[in-house]
């Protein structure tokens, strides 16, 4: 079977291991380019050594390479501002996919386990942050049960994990995530908040999900957590609850208050994950760039071929 | 020095800790109100992990932080009024709110290591006109020629001022020396240093004067120490301390003692001082903050809170972890099963 071409713009951390990942793991892509703007980049290099073509003229040096007809799916793994420029170069080419993992957001958010097949027509696709990939099905399978009136989610990331894009515009992600956990999560308001620890050696990537809900069964609730953490482990597989999910009432007499939503009672959820990632580019304590990429892959693997979501 | 210290209260800001965030907002108008009239130069005011920290991991506040700043500016005589911003919780949006409700200083906050996810804040609070201090918490985690470095990036974004932050009360005077003499051989004459003490070793005071004789400027304080763990320093004694020492302030003494002791003690639920489990803060090196969680979770999970703390230094967690604080729970009790 002929493999699905793409490209990656951006050979930092994300847009390496994206690579690694499709070129051992994939049955259905092919790494045709890697795309930079530095040619004495370390990224450019790696890429080249692995026997793959790059350019180091953006966007537009990709677009004029020979390669550029047979690709059909492009990983933004940039800034925000580059995805906007690279975005109105590409959109005229109407027969290619892009999935952006810059937190530009101009297509739809997607979390394979939790709407990929809502967006599979989608010509861009935006893979909120590695915090929010990590948290959002959680807090999508707490509102699969009942309904979810504020979500609230902590990462925890180890500090050499966290490139210098990532700390330029730390408020990217807590906005994007906050809204990722509205709009795909279900929740009537989200809070995400980021956490960088240096220590060494590194800790593994953490995620904490608290949710307020109605009250509703707990052990649905549980089941419907765990199914879903099966979900993501399909393609992250070191993705798991640290601990079992535990619950807390928030009585009516002593409510919490919750800005934007007023005072609040019901049932609080909290579910700490820990996401070891697979160690192809940084070692596995980098779980939050694991799951970023993995989630890019899969999202290009439903793209060219059916798979069941 | 150049100018008289600079003495900032943090009673409404860091004492929030220790009543979980349940300042009325009444409340927090008075106290603003009379530490003013008592001459204090700076009144912070945020829930206690800075601007839009109300959350399930850091407890939610009893008001907004819109609703404890609204109001105040338009009756300060004296003092100016300041935030303080964790970037990763809250964000530009947040500051400019702030500085709407006629906040005109900001401290931005980073762990003492990362100080390179700052400069897009301090930036920020620079264009819209304020008064900037960089704040390097847990600063004992650092060592003295590298917090510098951090202390560098935070003045090369645009801080007027960048504080040791000592936010577990672990560092002894020495370590606060060294630490403030770093500071003054790499930042520009013009940046000011800042001291922000906890009192888990009983040295707030100590260490506070220490910085000032080293080339501190701006000292932050609280009435009856009123902070996370066993406080900050006590703002009271720091004004007679430096009454006897001859250094002169904006301060009165006998004002902000009546406050301490008429107004502010009677508010702890949970008295602010050294005992065994916040001396247990400063002794592991645990973030001051942590203490009203773990004591939580060790009451609902049937631990010591001094040995949820003393696991919590063991595995390097820092401020804003507090979500780990049940994790750490959870793990301590799996094991003992």
């Amino acid at each position: 079977m002929n493999k699905t071409k793409v490209a990656i713009i951006g050979p930092g951390n994300i847009g390496t291991d994206l690579m690694i990942k499709i070129m051992r793991l994939s049955d259905t892509l092919e790494m045709s380019v890697m795309v930079g703007i530095d040619p004495n980049s370390d990224g450019l290099a790696r890429a080249e050594r692995m026997g793959i073509a790059t350019c180091h003229q953006g966007i537009d040096g990709l677009i004029a390479m020979d390669e550029w007809s047979d690709i059909t799916i492009v990983f933004d793994a940039t800034s925000a501002k580059a995805h906007h420029y690279n975005w109105n170069k590409i959109k005229a080419f109407p027969s290619k996919r892009i999935i952006d993992l810059t937190p530009a957001a101009i297509g739809p958010y997607v979390v394979p386990p939790v709407n990929l097949k809502d967006h599979l027509n989608a010509s861009n696709m935006n893979m909120v942050t590695c915090g929010g990939q990590a948290t959002i099905p959680i807090v999508a399978a707490v509102n699969q049960i009942t309904n979810v009136h504020y979500g609230e989610i902590v990462a925890s990331i180890a500090s050499k994990s966290a490139g210098p894009g990532t700390r330029a515009n730390i408020d990217e992600f807590t906005e994007t995530t906050a809204q990722a956990i509205e709009q795909v999560g279900g929740a009537t308001r989200g809070k995400a908040i980021i956490v960088l620890n240096p220590a060494e050696p590194p800790l593994v990537m953490r995620d904490t999900v608290f949710t307020l809900s109605e009250q509703a069964d707990r052990e649905a609730i549980r089941a419907s957590i765990h199914k879903m953490v099966a979900e993501v482990q399909q393609y992250v597989p070191g993705y798991e609850l640290h601990q079992e999910v535990q619950f807390d009432d928030i009585p009516e007499d002593q409510p919490v208050f919750i800005e934007g939503l007023g005072q609040c009672h019901g049932l609080k959820t909290t579910v700490l994950l820990k996401v070891k990632g697979a160690g192809h580019y940084l070692p596995e304590y980098a779980g939050n760039l694991d799951i970023m990429t993995s989630a890019a892959r899969r999202t290009a693997e439903a793209l060219v071929k059916d798979v069941t979501l | 020095m150049a100018h008289l210290p600079y003495i900032q209260d943090v009673t409404l800001r860091d004492g929030m800790h220790a009543i979980r965030h349940q300042y009325g907002k009444d409340k927090v108008k008075a106290i603003a109100l009379a530490l003013d009239k008592a001459g204090v130069d700076a009144i912070e005011i945020a829930h206690g992990d800075g601007l839009a920290g109300g959350s399930f991991n850091y407890g939610f506040g009893k008001h907004t932080d819109w609703d404890w700043l609204a109001g105040i500016k338009e009756e300060l005589k004296h003092a100016k009024l300041t935030t303080l911003i964790l970037p990763g919780i809250a964000t530009i949006h947040d500051l400019k709110k702030a500085r709407d409700l006629g906040v005109e200083s900001v401290r931005v906050a980073t762990h003492c290591t990362e100080a390179d996810i700052s400069p897009q804040h301090i930036d920020a609070a620079k264009k819209l006109g304020m008064d900037v201090g960089g704040f390097l918490m847990m600063a004992h985690m650092n060592k003295p020629s590298k917090l510098a470095e951090q202390a560098k990036i935070m003045e090369d974004a645009g801080a007027d001022c960048v504080y040791v932050t000592d936010s577990a009360g672990a560092l002894m005077m020495d370590g606060v020396i060294d630490r403030i003499k770093a500071f003054r051989d790499i930042l520009k004459d013009e940046t000011e240093i800042g001291i922000h003490c906890h009192h888990n070793l009983s040295l707030g005071v100590a260490n506070t004067i220490v910085a000032m004789q080293h080339g501190a400027n701006r000292m932050d304080a609280s009435l009856a120490g009123m902070g996370a763990g066993a406080g900050n320093c006590p703002l009271e004694v720091l004004i007679a301390v430096l009454n006897k020492m001859g250094v002169k302030t904006n301060s009165d003494l006998y004002q902000l003692m009546d406050l301490a002791d008429d107004v502010i003690r009677p508010l702890q639920t949970r008295p602010v001082r050294v005992d065994r489990e916040t001396l247990s803060l400063g002794y592991a090196g645990v973030y001051s903050s942590f203490l009203l969680h773990a004591e939580r979770a060790a009451d609902k999970y049937g631990l010591d809170t001094r040995a949820i703390l003393q696991e919590l230094g063991n595995r390097n967690m820092v401020g804003g972890q507090e979500d780990m604080i049940v994790d750490v729970a959870l793990d301590m009790k799996n094991l003992s099963q």
